[in-house]
């Protein structure tokens, strides 16, 4: 096992007053908290400043750690002597649903969960709901269907330990669901005492982005290329929609950046979205005689400035 | 409590389904009863009320369960979270239109 310098992934000097201590937490934690960070890793960073700070925080741990830091340099290999913190009071319960690093657990973590007496205050022999999020592809959504989900969960072994434990789980995805909704899983979560019901899982869903449309809440777009004739005249072309290729007629006189709007045909939510086809005007290359003709055709035909608005 | 690999499990919609009252949402969140009126009164959290009861949607979770978190770890008062979460939520909303835009 690692020995942990708390006082440097805090970024604080040894002799740190609990001001200060107070002050770098909440600098670091606001910075790698999982909910408002984009910072990469930004979870283990925060657990890691998390144990750190309750540790440092606390002046009974903070001497006992002292006391055992002296003559141990970080990442060197450690292991702490029998009764080590004999003479020390550990008033604060500890750890509640954040899970520790070995080192952590090898100094508080039996002791701090013999005293906490768990969080079982709320139902008597109901389980702990679990919630989990995981990234699914549209298409899920969609069509419905069954997808497998690879999810970590922190469980306790029979010494009491927290280890991670993975489990595959093959869900039926409800079609129709939504970025940012969960899925509930009746019966998934901890397990119960004796006779108690174990608790729920609730996975909360967010897609990867799809290859064609764009997901905003309900509604989907496309952007659909046309040609140039094709917006100025009408037309009707194919175009894919998630129920299929459909027969999309486009008005006269569209240009690009038209919006049309086909209903209901977005995810199937209740109710369900719509979908957004947008006009791209792809222009034809010039790269023969002919087309090079019909341009300059199409130049002497039509008087027209493209930057008349620019006032140029 | 693993299934096997072939069973599969039925997922139901949770936000657009349920509908909770106080006590079910204190023990989804493990919170007393106490905090989640305190998060009412707020405006952090959006009950309605129905015969003369309060009732929660699924989506009230996740919400009480991030602004517990914030209140904990970041350790902000109510209006801090109640603001820090209107923000995130408005976030979240410009980065999908970013997206959409992309």
């Amino acid at each position: 096992m690692e020995f942990k310098d708390y006082y440097k992934v805090m970024g604080v000097a040894r002799d740190a007053t609990e001001a200060q201590i107070k002050q770098a937490y909440r600098k670091l934690a606001r910075k790698y908290h999982p909910d408002v960070s984009k910072e990469k890793d930004a979870e283990a960073h925060f657990k890691e400043v998390g144990e750190a700070y309750e540790v440092l925080k606390s002046p009974e741990k903070r001497a006992a750690y002292d006391q055992l830091g002296r003559g141990h340099r970080p990442g060197e290999d450690f292991r702490p002597p029998p009764n080590w913190d004999a003479g020390f009071e550990f008033s604060d319960a500890g750890p509640g649903d954040s899970s520790h690093s070995d080192f952590f657990d090898a100094l508080f973590g039996a002791r701090a969960r013999a005293g906490a007496g768990g969080r079982g205050t709320f139902r008597a022999g109901h389980g702990e709901d679990h919630h989990a999020k995981v990234m699914l592809d549209l298409e899920a959504s969609l069509h419905g269907g069954t997808r497998t989900f690879t999810l970590q969960m922190p469980e306790f072994d029979e010494q009491g330990r927290l280890a991670l434990q993975q489990r595959t789980l093959n869900v039926q995805v409800p079609k129709g669901i939504l970025a940012g909704q969960q899925i509930r899983l009746v019966g998934q979560g901890a397990r119960a005492g004796e006779g108690g019901t174990p608790g729920d899982l609730y996975i909360e869903v967010e897609f990867q982005p799809h290859s064609l449309y764009r997901i905003d809440g309900r509604d989907l777009s496309l952007e659909l290329p046309v040609a140039p004739w094709e917006a100025a005249l009408g037309a009707t072309v194919k175009t894919p929609t998630p129920g299929g290729m459909v027969e999309l007629k486009i008005p006269p006189a569209s240009h690009g950046g038209s919006k049309l709007r086909l209903k209901a045909r977005g995810i199937p939510a209740a109710p369900p979205g719509d979908f957004y086809v947008v006009l791209q005007i792809a222009l034809p290359p010039a790269d023969d005689d002919k087309a090079k003709a019909a341009y300059a055709a199409m130049a002497a035909a039509l008087p027209f400035n493209p930057r008349a608005t620019l006032g140029a | 409590m693993s299934p096997s690999d072939d069973q599969i499990l039925q997922g139901a919609i949770f936000d657009e389904t349920a509908v909770l009252t106080l006590g079910d949402l204190s023990r989804m969140c493990a919170v007393d009863e106490r905090h989640i009126v305190e998060f009412v009164h707020e405006g952090v959290l959006h009950a309605v009320l129905i015969e003369s009861e309060w009732r929660f949607s699924g989506a009230a979770v996740r919400r009480a369960r991030r602004a517990l978190r914030l209140e904990r770890d970041l350790e902000l008062n109510l209006s801090g979270v109640a603001l820090a979460l209107d923000l995130m939520e408005e976030i979240e909303q410009l980065r999908r239109e970013l997206g959409a835009r992309r």
